[in-house]
């Protein structure tokens, strides 16, 4: 373990702070709670956040997966989890089903998760009315008061444009239908995973120094109309290596005649499916 | 003065592995959880609230206790926070008497919910699968709790904070070395 | 067949193995010390150490060595650190009156007891390259010596407060705000809005100070005074009840004295803008104090129109740390979510033919 520096990279104070912050998330669903987000060795918009409740809730039983983009290989997971590996020298894993604790940027697993699991998002922009209104002054009063015409009427404005929801990824959520809430940067296919989902759902968002959480089991709905219901997008393609046509896929550009194969972008689960058919 | 207990043998994982049963707790409501690290604490705090207020509370919450000066003094040299005879200026309530009425502790705002108190009651028991029913986030139909030592009225103080919400006080709930939680966003009934 | 591309982590350790290469620069010529920048790159330490937050010489100029003087990273470096350190309280309100002063200038006085020091600017230079210092061993001219003033010298703040016409701050009981402990709120108070300006980003705050100097928003300023120089730090450990001398800090501060017409409460006087920085940093403390004038349109009843004027929008925008981050974040993998987009918009085409 990495010396001269506390297990978990945080100091015991900073650590109090954030679980005090995490158990209020708890106990309001969806609601942001600021926190005193600390400057991370590693820089804001990069996993800081996530890094932040990761760090405060590791401990030497768990093993920890990272992903990005679903991917355990990618860049900046293979970052984080050597970060981890160095500052709390925990057990870390790249199997959905191994992991106690999950960070992840962009993406739900497959895999359903179990409650024996915490679920831990990197969130760029944790105000889900930010692109309506900029001031956050003006959306706590909103989410104080449930206010959120301004979002049913930017989607209805979509409807009438553009003939659907132009959002495809970052889709707001409403948990325990009363706060509006962003489910982080992933694709909207991965929205129906949150609802009632058996693990804890944390979400840290270093920069702009929130952290809000969906416990257990707690319904969370995608906005929607009656007329034009919520659609998950997934590309309507087979994976190249597993051949499942269930999960989600990357469109990966193969030549520059238009080429392209589609393969999982949950790497674990692609690789599970192989290993199942082979 | 006799000699002070002391804290958590280890205080960086005791306080990890004890903030984990209290996540636990505060994610699934009525969930009985035990404490596995527990530290030396004088009477009459019992060992579940001791490790709450060691792994939460420190220079930056006031606490409001009941416990009487050789707690005070304990928690204050371990866990470092300044304590308050004012209930609704504490951000940690302690209760090994009877618990005080959650109308008189901090609820936070409807914009800043989360500044709300915690308050913590020691109680003479905990048993899961019969009593209260419990349902909401973090309770896949149901959870049966039953708690021996509350204040009578408890139910209906908790059904009229329930319309306040999304102020309200959460409750960590412990009996020996066991604690259950009831976040402010339960539902609770009569079994 | 498509197989995918691992390879990540040895991407990362050759990268890194690059970047020292990189640092390092051709062997052939000698190796920069910390000490070397320490001395020599003063300025660019001074300003590590204002936006790193954190006023330590030694470890700002190792940060830039380490940046390879990028002064934004060497920031960033600084304040990583500076975070892992405990915090035990805060000091007293610096006494720039009894600042040693290495420089003091105002614009509003022609004379003024204590006298206008220009010390070491580069404000009558003229903007020539100086061939000679690329030609090693320059000799040094010799410094004439400046007889050292004992007495404190009063700021020109207080000449006006003493006649009525400058409006006085009251000394806050409160204790001040911390950004690197309690996230920003609105509205924000003053402590909080002046530890922002302090800590951000030089540019960012000339841009904002110009604009207001340019119409975007009511400012009329005169720099009443600009000071450099020592002042000592006093700390009041809990345990002790009184306060001790902890060290001395290099500081820059700028008065900017502004009109204003008055209101149904105050009287016309003169209102003050604030700017203090760690070491010399005269353009910095100048702009953050056009800026700190803005920010106070709310208090003094003046309209907000202009963008150095919206706390929310300065404050929230200032910190380059977090604004390097989160723009530089851009070239992390966003292609799932672009999947989302490619699959969105082929469906919107279709459904448009």
């Amino acid at each position: 373990m990495e010396a001269g520096y506390n297990f978990a990279y945080l100091d015991e104070a900073t650590k109090r702070m954030i679980r005090r912050a995490i158990l209020k998330a708890v106990a309001i669903p969806g609601h942001q709670i600021p926190f005193g987000a600390r400057e991370m060795p590693l820089p804001y918009g990069w996993g800081t956040g996530g890094i932040q409740v990761t760090a405060s809730i590791i401990g030497p039983a768990d093993t920890l997966k990272v992903i990005d983009q679903g991917a355990d290989d990618t860049t900046n997971a293979i970052s984080i989890r050597r970060f981890f590996a160095r500052v709390a020298d925990v057990a870390t894993t790249e199997r959905t089903e191994d992991a106690s604790i999950i960070q992840t940027r962009h993406r739900i697993p497959e895999a359903p998760l179990r409650e024996d699991q915490i679920l831990v998002y990197q969130v760029p922009m944790p105000e889900p009315l930010f692109r309506l209104e900029p001031r956050i002054a003006e959306t706590k009063r909103m989410h104080a008061l449930a206010d959120y015409g301004l979002m049913h009427t930017k989607l209805y404005e979509d409807i009438a444009r553009l003939g659907r929801i132009g959002t495809a990824y970052n889709y707001p959520v409403m948990v325990n239908e009363r706060y509006l809430m962003s489910p982080s940067p992933i694709p909207a296919f991965d929205n129906p995973k949150m609802d009632r989902m058996p693990a804890l759902q944390l979400f840290g968002a270093g920069r702009e120094k929130r952290i809000y959480a969906v416990p257990p089991y707690t319904p969370v709905r995608s906005l929607d109309f009656e007329d034009h219901p919520f659609r998950a997008i997934r590309a309507p393609h087979a994976c190249t290596l597993c051949n499942s046509t269930a999960s989600y896929l990357d469109e990966v550009v193969t030549d520059d005649q238009g080429g392209r194969v589609y393969v999982c972008s949950d790497t674990d689960f692609c690789r599970t499916e192989q290993e199942r058919a082979a | 003065m006799s000699a002070l207990q002391p804290g958590f043998a280890d205080p960086v994982l005791d306080a990890q592995a004890s903030f984990r049963a209290v996540l636990e707790a505060m994610s699934r409501p009525g969930r009985i959880i035990a404490i596995t690290t527990p530290a030396p604490a004088p009477a009459p705090l019992n060992t579940a609230a001791a490790a709450v207020l060691l792994t939460l509370a420190d220079a930056e919450t006031p606490v409001c206790s009941d416990a009487g000066d050789a707690v005070a003094g304990w928690l204050g040299f371990h866990a470092g926070c300044p304590f308050t005879p004012a209930p609704d200026r504490a951000r940690f309530v302690l209760a090994t008497g009877a618990a005080p009425a959650l109308t008189v502790l901090d609820a936070g705002t409807e914009e800043e919910p989360q500044t709300s108190a915690t308050l913590i009651v020691q109680v003479e028991a905990l048993a899961a699968g019969e009593g209260w029913r419990l349902t909401g986030p973090g309770i896949e139909s149901e959870h049966r709790l039953r708690v021996y030592g509350l204040p009578e009225d408890f139910l209906s103080q908790w059904q009229a904070q329930r319309a306040r919400f999304p102020r309200g006080v959460d409750v960590v709930l412990c009996a020996g070395d066991r604690l259950a939680a009831l976040p402010r966003s339960v539902t609770i009934e009569e079994g | 067949m498509y197989v995918a591309v691992k390879g990540g982590e040895a991407a990362i350790d050759a990268a890194h193995a690059w970047l020292a290469d990189a640092r390092r620069g051709d062997a052939a010529v000698p190796e920069l010390t910390t000490a070397q920048i320490e001395q020599q790159m003063t300025l660019a330490v001074d300003r590590v150490m204002a936006e790193g937050s954190c006023y330590d010489r030694g470890l700002a100029a190792l940060a830039l060595k380490q940046a390879r003087g990028d002064g934004i990273e060497a920031a960033f470096l600084l304040r990583a650190y500076r975070t892992t350190l405990t915090r035990f309280g805060h000091a007293a309100p610096l006494d720039t009156a009894a600042m040693g002063i290495t420089r003091r200038i105002s614009a509003t006085y022609k004379e003024l007891p204590g006298g206008q020091v220009l010390g070491p600017t580069f404000d009558y230079t003229h903007r020539l390259l100086d061939f000679a210092l690329a030609a090693e061993g320059v000799t040094r001219d010799a410094v004439p010596e400046r007889a050292a003033d004992e007495a404190a010298i009063p700021r020109v703040s207080e000449l006006l407060a003493r006649e009525g016409l400058m409006q006085r701050e009251e000394a806050a009981e409160a204790e001040p705000s911390d950004l690197t402990r309690e996230p920003l709120a609105f509205p924000a108070d003053r402590s909080a809005r002046l530890q922002n300006l302090a800590r951000g980003d030089e540019g960012f705050l000339l841009g904002l100070g110009y604009s207001t100097q340019r119409g975007y928003g009511n400012a009329h300023p005169f720099v009443g005074e600009i000071r450099q120089g020592g002042v000592m730090v006093e700390f009041t450990p809990p345990e002790l009840g009184f306060a001790i001398e902890i060290g001395e800090i290099d500081v820059t501060e700028c008065q900017m004295v502004n009109q204003f017409h008055g209101s149904l409460t105050e009287p016309p006087q003169f209102t003050r803008g604030y700017g203090l920085v760690f070491g010399s940093g005269e353009r910095k403390a100048m702009a953050m104090a056009l800026v700190d004038r803005a920010l106070r349109a709310a208090e003094l009843g003046e309209d907000i129109t202009a963008p150095a004027q919206d706390a929310e929008f300065v404050l929230y925008h200032s910190d380059n740390v977090e604004a390097t981050g989160f723009v530089e974040h851009l070239k992390l993998p966003h292609y799932v979510d672009f999947q989302s987009e490619l699959e969105n918009i082929r469906a919107m085409r279709r459904n448009a033919v």
